[in-house]
Protein backbone atom coordinates (compact mmCIF):
# COMPACT_ATOMS: atom_id res chain seq x y z
CA UNK A 1 0.00 0.00 0.00
CA UNK A 2 1.31 3.37 -0.85
CA UNK A 3 1.56 5.86 1.95
CA UNK A 4 1.05 9.00 -0.12
CA UNK A 5 -0.91 9.15 -3.33
CA UNK A 6 -1.39 12.48 -5.06
CA UNK A 7 -3.75 12.67 -8.00
CA UNK A 8 -4.04 15.59 -10.41
CA UNK A 9 -3.28 18.15 -7.71
CA UNK A 10 -3.84 21.80 -8.60
CA UNK A 11 -3.20 24.77 -6.34
CA UNK A 12 -3.71 28.43 -7.19
CA UNK A 13 -3.11 31.54 -5.12
CA UNK A 14 -5.53 34.00 -6.67
CA UNK A 15 -4.74 34.03 -10.37
CA UNK A 16 -1.31 32.49 -9.83
CA UNK A 17 -1.31 28.77 -10.54
CA UNK A 18 1.47 27.25 -8.45
CA UNK A 19 0.72 23.55 -8.95
CA UNK A 20 -0.50 22.52 -12.39
CA UNK A 21 -1.60 18.94 -12.05
CA UNK A 22 0.73 16.86 -9.89
CA UNK A 23 0.59 13.07 -9.86
CA UNK A 24 2.90 10.98 -7.77
CA UNK A 25 3.12 8.46 -4.98
CA UNK A 26 5.40 7.72 -2.08
CA UNK A 27 5.53 4.06 -1.12
CA UNK A 28 5.68 3.01 2.51
CA UNK A 29 9.28 3.23 3.77
CA UNK A 30 10.46 5.23 0.79
CA UNK A 31 12.49 8.45 1.01
CA UNK A 32 11.54 10.85 -1.77
CA UNK A 33 13.44 14.09 -2.27
CA UNK A 34 11.82 16.93 -4.17
CA UNK A 35 14.26 19.31 -5.84
CA UNK A 36 13.79 22.27 -8.11
CA UNK A 37 14.35 26.01 -8.45
CA UNK A 38 12.68 28.38 -6.00
CA UNK A 39 9.14 29.18 -7.04
CA UNK A 40 8.74 25.79 -8.69
CA UNK A 41 5.96 24.86 -6.24
CA UNK A 42 7.81 22.17 -4.29
CA UNK A 43 7.10 23.66 -0.85
CA UNK A 44 3.46 24.22 -1.78
CA UNK A 45 3.22 20.59 -2.85
CA UNK A 46 4.61 19.48 0.51
CA UNK A 47 2.23 21.75 2.40
CA UNK A 48 -0.68 20.29 0.46
CA UNK A 49 0.18 16.81 1.76
CA UNK A 50 -0.94 17.72 5.31
CA UNK A 51 -3.38 20.33 4.06
CA UNK A 52 -1.58 23.33 5.52
CA UNK A 53 -2.47 24.54 2.05
CA UNK A 54 -5.91 23.64 0.83
CA UNK A 55 -5.59 22.18 -2.69
CA UNK A 56 -7.67 23.93 -5.36
CA UNK A 57 -8.51 20.57 -6.91
CA UNK A 58 -7.25 17.01 -6.97
CA UNK A 59 -6.77 14.35 -4.33
CA UNK A 60 -4.27 13.84 -1.54
CA UNK A 61 -4.53 10.32 -0.15
CA UNK A 62 -2.41 9.48 2.91
CA UNK A 63 -2.59 5.98 4.38
CA UNK A 64 -5.71 5.34 2.34
CA UNK A 65 -7.57 8.42 3.58
CA UNK A 66 -8.45 11.16 1.09
CA UNK A 67 -7.59 14.32 3.03
CA UNK A 68 -9.41 16.56 0.57
CA UNK A 69 -12.71 14.95 1.59
CA UNK A 70 -14.45 17.56 3.80
CA UNK A 71 -15.76 14.79 6.07
CA UNK A 72 -12.26 13.71 7.04
CA UNK A 73 -11.04 14.76 10.51
CA UNK A 74 -7.95 16.65 9.38
CA UNK A 75 -6.60 17.00 12.92
CA UNK A 76 -6.64 13.24 13.34
CA UNK A 77 -4.95 12.78 9.96
CA UNK A 78 -2.23 15.32 10.79
CA UNK A 79 -1.27 13.40 13.93
CA UNK A 80 0.08 10.70 11.64
CA UNK A 81 2.00 13.18 9.46
CA UNK A 82 5.03 14.81 11.07
CA UNK A 83 6.26 18.07 9.61
CA UNK A 84 9.60 19.85 9.92
CA UNK A 85 9.80 23.47 8.80
CA UNK A 86 12.56 25.57 7.32
CA UNK A 87 12.26 28.03 10.23
CA UNK A 88 12.01 25.23 12.87
CA UNK A 89 8.91 26.84 14.42
CA UNK A 90 9.63 25.57 17.90
CA UNK A 91 7.36 27.10 20.52
CA UNK A 92 9.67 29.73 22.04
CA UNK A 93 7.70 30.14 25.28
CA UNK A 94 8.04 26.46 26.17
CA UNK A 95 11.04 24.35 27.21
CA UNK A 96 12.38 21.68 24.90
CA UNK A 97 10.65 19.07 27.04
CA UNK A 98 7.32 20.88 26.81
CA UNK A 99 7.75 21.42 23.07
CA UNK A 100 7.97 17.67 22.65
CA UNK A 101 5.28 16.73 25.18
CA UNK A 102 2.54 19.32 24.66
CA UNK A 103 0.93 17.75 21.60
CA UNK A 104 1.28 14.23 23.02
CA UNK A 105 -0.53 15.38 26.13
CA UNK A 106 -3.16 17.62 24.58
CA UNK A 107 -3.80 15.77 21.33
CA UNK A 108 -2.98 12.12 22.00
CA UNK A 109 -4.09 12.36 25.67
CA UNK A 110 -1.07 10.42 26.84
CA UNK A 111 -0.29 10.42 30.55
CA UNK A 112 2.48 12.58 31.94
CA UNK A 113 4.89 9.75 32.51
CA UNK A 114 4.49 8.38 29.02
CA UNK A 115 4.82 11.85 27.45
CA UNK A 116 8.09 12.32 29.29
CA UNK A 117 9.39 8.90 28.38
CA UNK A 118 8.58 9.42 24.67
CA UNK A 119 10.14 12.89 24.76
CA UNK A 120 13.37 11.57 26.26
CA UNK A 121 13.47 8.67 23.83
CA UNK A 122 13.16 10.98 20.81
CA UNK A 123 15.48 13.67 22.14
CA UNK A 124 18.06 10.95 22.65
CA UNK A 125 17.54 9.89 19.06
CA UNK A 126 18.45 13.40 17.87
CA UNK A 127 21.29 13.65 20.41
CA UNK A 128 19.85 16.43 22.56
CA UNK A 129 18.72 14.69 25.72
CA UNK A 130 20.82 17.11 27.81
CA UNK A 131 18.81 20.08 26.46
CA UNK A 132 15.56 18.84 27.99
CA UNK A 133 15.06 21.91 30.15
CA UNK A 134 16.54 24.54 27.82
CA UNK A 135 14.40 27.05 25.94
CA UNK A 136 14.57 27.13 22.13
CA UNK A 137 16.21 30.55 22.23
CA UNK A 138 19.19 29.02 24.04
CA UNK A 139 19.86 26.51 21.25
CA UNK A 140 21.69 26.84 17.96
CA UNK A 141 19.69 26.61 14.75
CA UNK A 142 20.86 23.06 14.16
CA UNK A 143 19.85 22.02 17.66
CA UNK A 144 16.46 23.70 17.28
CA UNK A 145 15.83 21.82 14.07
CA UNK A 146 16.74 18.51 15.72
CA UNK A 147 14.33 19.28 18.56
CA UNK A 148 11.69 20.04 15.92
CA UNK A 149 12.32 16.60 14.42
CA UNK A 150 11.99 14.99 17.87
CA UNK A 151 8.78 16.93 18.44
CA UNK A 152 7.30 15.53 15.23
CA UNK A 153 8.53 12.00 15.93
CA UNK A 154 6.95 12.00 19.38
CA UNK A 155 3.56 11.74 17.69
CA UNK A 156 4.58 8.38 16.13
CA UNK A 157 3.92 9.56 12.57
CA UNK A 158 3.77 7.15 9.67
CA UNK A 159 5.07 9.86 7.34
CA UNK A 160 7.50 12.73 7.82
CA UNK A 161 7.47 15.88 5.71
CA UNK A 162 10.60 18.06 5.58
CA UNK A 163 10.32 21.54 4.10
CA UNK A 164 13.88 22.67 3.32
CA UNK A 165 15.00 21.61 6.81
CA UNK A 166 18.57 22.86 6.43
CA UNK A 167 18.08 26.01 4.35
CA UNK A 168 18.01 28.37 7.35
CA UNK A 169 21.09 26.84 8.97
CA UNK A 170 24.69 27.98 9.06
CA UNK A 171 26.70 25.61 6.84
CA UNK A 172 28.56 23.98 9.73
CA UNK A 173 25.27 23.01 11.41
CA UNK A 174 23.73 21.32 8.37
CA UNK A 175 25.57 18.03 8.88
CA UNK A 176 24.04 17.23 12.29
CA UNK A 177 20.51 17.66 10.99
CA UNK A 178 21.16 15.61 7.85
CA UNK A 179 22.71 12.87 10.01
CA UNK A 180 19.53 12.64 12.07
CA UNK A 181 17.44 12.48 8.90
CA UNK A 182 19.69 9.79 7.48
CA UNK A 183 19.25 7.64 10.61
CA UNK A 184 15.54 8.14 10.35
CA UNK A 185 15.58 6.97 6.75
CA UNK A 186 17.62 3.89 7.68
CA UNK A 187 15.06 3.08 10.36
CA UNK A 188 12.48 2.79 7.59
CA UNK A 189 10.54 6.06 8.05
CA UNK A 190 8.56 7.20 5.04
CA UNK A 191 9.92 10.63 4.18
CA UNK A 192 9.08 13.35 1.72
CA UNK A 193 11.88 15.91 1.69
CA UNK A 194 12.03 19.24 -0.11
CA UNK A 195 15.72 20.07 -0.19
CA UNK A 196 18.63 21.73 -1.92
CA UNK A 197 21.08 19.23 -0.43
CA UNK A 198 22.03 17.27 -3.53
CA UNK A 199 24.47 15.07 -1.60
CA UNK A 200 21.71 13.98 0.76
CA UNK A 201 19.30 13.39 -2.13
CA UNK A 202 21.84 11.30 -4.01
CA UNK A 203 22.85 9.15 -1.07
CA UNK A 204 19.66 8.75 0.95
CA UNK A 205 16.72 9.15 -1.43
CA UNK A 206 15.05 6.17 -3.06
CA UNK A 207 13.57 8.55 -5.59
CA UNK A 208 14.24 12.13 -6.63
CA UNK A 209 11.51 14.32 -8.08
CA UNK A 210 12.49 17.39 -10.07
CA UNK A 211 9.85 20.11 -10.23
CA UNK A 212 9.79 23.25 -12.31
CA UNK A 213 7.02 25.80 -12.84
CA UNK A 214 4.35 23.79 -11.07
CA UNK A 215 4.84 20.47 -12.80
CA UNK A 216 6.95 17.37 -12.19
CA UNK A 217 9.56 17.29 -14.92
CA UNK A 218 11.43 14.19 -13.89
CA UNK A 219 10.84 11.44 -11.35
CA UNK A 220 13.17 8.53 -10.79
CA UNK A 221 16.03 7.03 -8.79
CA UNK A 222 18.77 9.52 -7.88
CA UNK A 223 21.33 7.82 -10.08
CA UNK A 224 19.09 8.74 -12.98
CA UNK A 225 17.63 12.14 -12.05
CA UNK A 226 20.79 13.59 -10.55
CA UNK A 227 23.54 11.67 -12.32
CA UNK A 228 21.94 11.24 -15.72
CA UNK A 229 19.02 13.65 -16.15
CA UNK A 230 16.87 13.14 -19.23
CA UNK A 231 15.43 16.65 -19.51
CA UNK A 232 17.21 19.84 -20.44
CA UNK A 233 15.52 21.77 -17.58
CA UNK A 234 16.82 19.24 -15.04
CA UNK A 235 20.31 19.41 -16.50
CA UNK A 236 20.25 23.21 -16.46
CA UNK A 237 19.11 23.28 -12.81
CA UNK A 238 21.67 20.72 -11.67
CA UNK A 239 24.45 22.57 -13.46
CA UNK A 240 23.61 25.71 -11.48
CA UNK A 241 23.24 23.90 -8.16
CA UNK A 242 26.22 21.59 -8.40
CA UNK A 243 28.63 24.09 -9.92
CA UNK A 244 27.57 27.53 -8.72
CA UNK A 245 29.66 30.31 -10.16
CA UNK A 246 30.74 28.35 -13.22
CA UNK B 1 47.60 84.03 -1.80
CA UNK B 2 46.81 81.94 1.30
CA UNK B 3 48.93 78.88 1.91
CA UNK B 4 45.98 76.65 2.93
CA UNK B 5 43.48 77.53 0.20
CA UNK B 6 42.25 73.96 -0.03
CA UNK B 7 41.58 73.55 3.70
CA UNK B 8 39.34 76.50 4.53
CA UNK B 9 36.83 74.79 6.79
CA UNK B 10 39.32 74.02 9.54
CA UNK B 11 40.65 77.58 9.65
CA UNK B 12 39.20 79.88 12.32
CA UNK B 13 36.99 82.19 10.36
CA UNK B 14 37.89 85.65 11.53
CA UNK B 15 34.91 87.52 12.95
CA UNK B 16 32.25 84.81 12.37
CA UNK B 17 31.38 82.43 15.21
CA UNK B 18 32.21 78.76 14.90
CA UNK B 19 29.25 76.33 15.23
CA UNK B 20 30.50 75.14 18.59
CA UNK B 21 30.68 78.68 19.99
CA UNK B 22 27.21 79.43 18.68
CA UNK B 23 25.90 76.29 20.38
CA UNK B 24 27.38 77.38 23.71
CA UNK B 25 25.80 80.80 23.48
CA UNK B 26 22.47 79.20 22.58
CA UNK B 27 22.66 77.05 25.70
CA UNK B 28 23.48 80.09 27.82
CA UNK B 29 20.39 81.89 26.51
CA UNK B 30 18.17 78.92 27.38
CA UNK B 31 19.48 78.83 30.95
CA UNK B 32 18.86 82.58 31.19
CA UNK B 33 15.22 82.29 30.09
CA UNK B 34 14.63 79.47 32.56
CA UNK B 35 16.05 81.46 35.48
CA UNK B 36 13.99 84.54 34.58
CA UNK B 37 10.75 82.54 34.42
CA UNK B 38 11.40 80.85 37.78
CA UNK B 39 12.31 84.14 39.48
CA UNK B 40 9.24 85.93 38.10
CA UNK B 41 6.88 83.11 39.15
CA UNK B 42 8.45 82.99 42.62
CA UNK B 43 8.14 86.75 43.01
CA UNK B 44 4.49 86.82 41.88
CA UNK B 45 3.34 83.88 44.00
CA UNK B 46 1.83 84.46 47.43
CA UNK B 47 3.81 81.91 49.40
CA UNK B 48 1.80 82.27 52.54
CA UNK B 49 -1.44 81.61 50.69
CA UNK B 50 0.07 78.66 48.88
CA UNK B 51 1.11 77.06 52.15
CA UNK B 52 -2.30 77.80 53.66
CA UNK B 53 -4.30 76.49 50.66
CA UNK B 54 -2.29 73.65 49.23
CA UNK B 55 -0.02 72.42 51.97
CA UNK B 56 -2.31 72.79 54.93
CA UNK B 57 -1.17 70.11 57.32
CA UNK B 58 -4.20 70.43 59.55
CA UNK B 59 -6.65 69.88 56.70
CA UNK B 60 -4.53 67.06 55.30
CA UNK B 61 -4.61 65.34 58.69
CA UNK B 62 -8.41 65.37 58.67
CA UNK B 63 -8.44 63.03 55.65
CA UNK B 64 -6.37 60.39 57.38
CA UNK B 65 -6.63 57.48 57.39
CA UNK B 66 -9.80 57.43 55.27
CA UNK B 67 -7.76 58.57 52.26
CA UNK B 68 -6.04 55.21 52.20
CA UNK B 69 -8.50 52.89 53.92
CA UNK B 70 -11.50 53.96 51.84
CA UNK B 71 -10.63 56.21 48.89
CA UNK B 72 -7.45 54.55 47.64
CA UNK B 73 -8.87 51.13 48.39
CA UNK B 74 -11.97 51.83 46.30
CA UNK B 75 -9.90 53.31 43.47
CA UNK B 76 -7.84 50.12 43.38
CA UNK B 77 -10.98 47.95 43.45
CA UNK B 78 -12.65 49.90 40.62
CA UNK B 79 -9.47 49.78 38.56
CA UNK B 80 -8.75 46.09 39.00
CA UNK B 81 -12.31 44.87 38.43
CA UNK B 82 -12.57 47.11 35.36
CA UNK B 83 -9.22 45.81 34.16
CA UNK B 84 -10.17 42.16 34.53
CA UNK B 85 -13.37 42.77 32.60
CA UNK B 86 -11.57 44.81 29.93
CA UNK B 87 -8.93 42.09 29.62
CA UNK B 88 -11.49 39.33 29.04
CA UNK B 89 -13.71 41.32 26.68
CA UNK B 90 -10.69 42.78 24.88
CA UNK B 91 -9.20 39.35 24.24
CA UNK B 92 -12.56 38.09 23.03
CA UNK B 93 -12.89 41.06 20.65
CA UNK B 94 -9.37 40.51 19.32
CA UNK B 95 -10.20 36.86 18.60
CA UNK B 96 -13.50 37.89 17.00
CA UNK B 97 -11.57 40.18 14.68
CA UNK B 98 -9.71 37.13 13.36
CA UNK B 99 -12.88 35.08 12.98
CA UNK B 100 -13.75 33.54 9.65
CA UNK B 101 -17.37 34.55 10.32
CA UNK B 102 -17.60 38.05 8.86
CA UNK B 103 -20.30 39.47 11.20
CA UNK B 104 -18.07 38.69 14.21
CA UNK B 105 -15.30 40.74 12.59
CA UNK B 106 -17.72 43.60 11.91
CA UNK B 107 -19.10 43.60 15.45
CA UNK B 108 -15.62 43.62 16.97
CA UNK B 109 -14.38 46.36 14.63
CA UNK B 110 -17.51 48.44 15.27
CA UNK B 111 -17.19 48.02 19.01
CA UNK B 112 -13.59 49.18 19.00
CA UNK B 113 -14.39 52.21 16.84
CA UNK B 114 -17.35 53.27 18.97
CA UNK B 115 -15.86 52.79 22.40
CA UNK B 116 -12.53 54.35 21.49
CA UNK B 117 -14.33 57.28 19.91
CA UNK B 118 -16.61 58.06 22.85
CA UNK B 119 -15.43 59.96 25.92
CA UNK B 120 -15.37 57.53 28.85
CA UNK B 121 -17.55 60.02 30.72
CA UNK B 122 -20.41 59.57 28.25
CA UNK B 123 -20.35 55.83 28.87
CA UNK B 124 -20.50 56.35 32.62
CA UNK B 125 -23.44 58.70 32.21
CA UNK B 126 -25.26 56.02 30.16
CA UNK B 127 -24.64 53.07 32.46
CA UNK B 128 -27.32 54.16 34.90
CA UNK B 129 -29.83 54.02 32.04
CA UNK B 130 -29.18 50.38 31.16
CA UNK B 131 -32.29 49.09 33.00
CA UNK B 132 -34.39 51.07 30.51
CA UNK B 133 -33.15 48.85 27.69
CA UNK B 134 -33.39 45.58 29.63
CA UNK B 135 -36.36 45.90 32.01
CA UNK B 136 -35.71 44.29 35.34
CA UNK B 137 -31.99 44.12 34.70
CA UNK B 138 -29.73 45.37 37.46
CA UNK B 139 -25.97 45.50 37.17
CA UNK B 140 -24.88 43.14 39.95
CA UNK B 141 -22.74 44.64 42.70
CA UNK B 142 -24.36 48.08 42.65
CA UNK B 143 -21.80 50.87 42.08
CA UNK B 144 -18.94 48.37 42.14
CA UNK B 145 -20.55 46.39 39.33
CA UNK B 146 -21.40 49.51 37.34
CA UNK B 147 -17.85 50.82 37.74
CA UNK B 148 -16.37 47.52 36.59
CA UNK B 149 -18.75 47.50 33.65
CA UNK B 150 -18.03 51.09 32.64
CA UNK B 151 -14.26 50.87 32.98
CA UNK B 152 -14.30 47.39 31.44
CA UNK B 153 -16.29 48.46 28.38
CA UNK B 154 -13.94 51.37 27.73
CA UNK B 155 -10.66 49.57 28.32
CA UNK B 156 -11.83 46.52 26.35
CA UNK B 157 -11.77 48.60 23.17
CA UNK B 158 -8.16 49.65 23.75
CA UNK B 159 -7.05 46.24 24.95
CA UNK B 160 -8.67 44.60 21.91
CA UNK B 161 -6.41 46.62 19.64
CA UNK B 162 -3.39 45.76 21.78
CA UNK B 163 -4.23 42.05 21.76
CA UNK B 164 -4.79 42.16 18.03
CA UNK B 165 -1.32 43.60 17.52
CA UNK B 166 0.09 40.94 19.85
CA UNK B 167 -1.66 38.09 18.06
CA UNK B 168 -0.41 39.38 14.73
CA UNK B 169 3.12 39.62 16.08
CA UNK B 170 3.24 35.84 16.69
CA UNK B 171 4.82 34.35 13.55
CA UNK B 172 2.49 32.42 11.24
CA UNK B 173 4.74 29.38 11.53
CA UNK B 174 3.67 28.91 15.15
CA UNK B 175 0.08 28.18 14.17
CA UNK B 176 1.26 25.97 11.31
CA UNK B 177 3.55 23.98 13.61
CA UNK B 178 0.75 23.51 16.15
CA UNK B 179 -1.75 22.46 13.49
CA UNK B 180 0.75 20.09 11.88
CA UNK B 181 0.97 18.32 15.25
CA UNK B 182 -2.76 17.67 15.03
CA UNK B 183 -3.91 20.42 17.38
CA UNK B 184 -7.34 21.80 16.54
CA UNK B 185 -7.48 25.56 15.89
CA UNK B 186 -8.83 26.47 19.34
CA UNK B 187 -6.33 24.29 21.18
CA UNK B 188 -3.46 25.84 19.18
CA UNK B 189 -4.77 29.31 20.01
CA UNK B 190 -5.02 28.59 23.74
CA UNK B 191 -1.78 26.63 24.18
CA UNK B 192 0.53 28.21 21.63
CA UNK B 193 -0.59 31.54 20.19
CA UNK B 194 -2.30 33.39 23.06
CA UNK B 195 0.46 32.75 25.65
CA UNK B 196 3.02 34.23 23.25
CA UNK B 197 0.75 37.15 22.34
CA UNK B 198 0.18 38.01 25.99
CA UNK B 199 3.91 38.05 26.65
CA UNK B 200 4.29 40.53 23.80
CA UNK B 201 1.54 42.83 25.07
CA UNK B 202 2.45 42.88 28.79
CA UNK B 203 4.18 46.30 28.58
CA UNK B 204 1.33 48.08 26.72
CA UNK B 205 -1.19 46.35 29.01
CA UNK B 206 0.66 47.74 32.02
CA UNK B 207 0.30 51.20 30.51
CA UNK B 208 -3.40 50.50 30.06
CA UNK B 209 -3.59 49.75 33.78
CA UNK B 210 -2.12 53.20 34.50
CA UNK B 211 -4.69 54.85 32.22
CA UNK B 212 -7.52 52.92 33.81
CA UNK B 213 -6.33 53.85 37.28
CA UNK B 214 -6.78 57.50 36.34
CA UNK B 215 -10.08 56.89 34.54
CA UNK B 216 -11.47 55.28 37.69
CA UNK B 217 -12.07 58.87 38.88
CA UNK B 218 -15.09 58.88 36.54
CA UNK B 219 -16.89 56.58 38.98
CA UNK B 220 -17.95 59.72 40.84
CA UNK B 221 -20.55 60.28 38.10
CA UNK B 222 -22.31 57.05 39.08
CA UNK B 223 -23.36 58.72 42.32
CA UNK B 224 -21.49 57.06 45.14
CA UNK B 225 -22.03 56.86 48.87
CA UNK B 226 -19.36 57.77 51.43
CA UNK B 227 -18.24 54.14 51.61
CA UNK B 228 -17.88 53.88 47.82
CA UNK B 229 -15.94 57.08 47.34
CA UNK B 230 -12.68 56.99 45.35
CA UNK B 231 -9.67 59.29 45.40
CA UNK B 232 -10.80 62.16 43.18
CA UNK B 233 -14.24 62.53 44.73
CA UNK B 234 -12.81 62.07 48.20
CA UNK B 235 -10.38 64.93 47.64
CA UNK B 236 -13.07 67.13 46.15
CA UNK B 237 -15.54 66.45 48.99
CA UNK B 238 -12.94 67.15 51.65
CA UNK B 239 -11.93 70.34 49.86
CA UNK B 240 -15.52 71.59 50.00
CA UNK B 241 -15.91 70.56 53.64
CA UNK B 242 -12.85 72.48 54.77
CA UNK B 243 -13.03 75.17 52.05
CA UNK B 244 -9.41 74.39 51.31
CA UNK B 245 -7.91 72.70 48.18
CA UNK B 246 -5.19 70.79 50.07
CA UNK B 247 -7.13 67.46 49.93
CA UNK B 248 -7.25 67.66 46.13
CA UNK B 249 -3.50 68.00 46.03
CA UNK B 250 -3.18 65.07 48.43
CA UNK B 251 -5.45 62.97 46.21
CA UNK B 252 -3.32 63.90 43.22
CA UNK B 253 -0.15 62.84 45.02
CA UNK B 254 -1.80 59.54 45.95
CA UNK B 255 -2.51 58.85 42.26
CA UNK B 256 1.13 59.55 41.47
CA UNK B 257 2.15 57.16 44.25
CA UNK B 258 0.70 54.39 42.08
CA UNK B 259 0.99 55.66 38.51
CA UNK B 260 4.67 56.65 38.55
CA UNK B 261 6.02 53.30 39.82
CA UNK B 262 3.61 51.45 37.52
CA UNK B 263 4.77 53.51 34.54
CA UNK B 264 8.34 52.76 35.54
CA UNK B 265 7.58 49.02 35.62
CA UNK B 266 5.99 49.28 32.16
CA UNK B 267 9.07 50.99 30.74
CA UNK B 268 11.34 48.39 32.33
CA UNK B 269 9.30 45.56 30.82
CA UNK B 270 9.40 47.27 27.46
CA UNK B 271 13.16 47.67 27.62
CA UNK B 272 13.63 44.06 28.65
CA UNK B 273 11.46 42.86 25.80
CA UNK B 274 13.35 45.09 23.38
CA UNK B 275 16.62 43.54 24.53
CA UNK B 276 15.27 40.00 24.21
CA UNK B 277 14.37 40.47 20.57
Amino acid sequence: MSTVEIKNLHKSFGSLEVLKGIDFTVESGQVVCVIGPSGSGKSTLLRCVNLLEQPTSGQVVVDGVDLTDPDVDIDAARRRIGMVFQQFNLFPHLTVRRNVTIAQERVLKRGRGECDRVAQENLEKVGLLEKLDAYPGQLSGGQQQRVAIARALAMNPSLMLFDEPTSALDPELVGDVLAVMRTLAEDGMTMLVVTHEMGFAREVADRVVFMDQGVIVEDGPPEQVIADPQHERTREFLRRVLHPGV
Amino acid sequence: MTPVAGNQTAVPSGGRLSPRRRQRIGRGVQYGVLIVVVVVLAALADWGAIKQSFFNGEVAGQGMPTLFTVALRNTVIYTLTGYVMGFAVGLLLALMRQSSVAPYRWIAAGYVEIFRGLPALVIFLMIGSLPLAFPGFQVPGDVYGQAALGLGLVSAAYMAETFRAGLQAVPKGQMEAARSLGMPYLRAMVSIIIPQAIRIVIPPLTNELVLLFKDSSLVLFLGVTAGQVELAKFGNDQASTFANPTPILISGLTYLLITIPLGYVARRLEARQGAAR
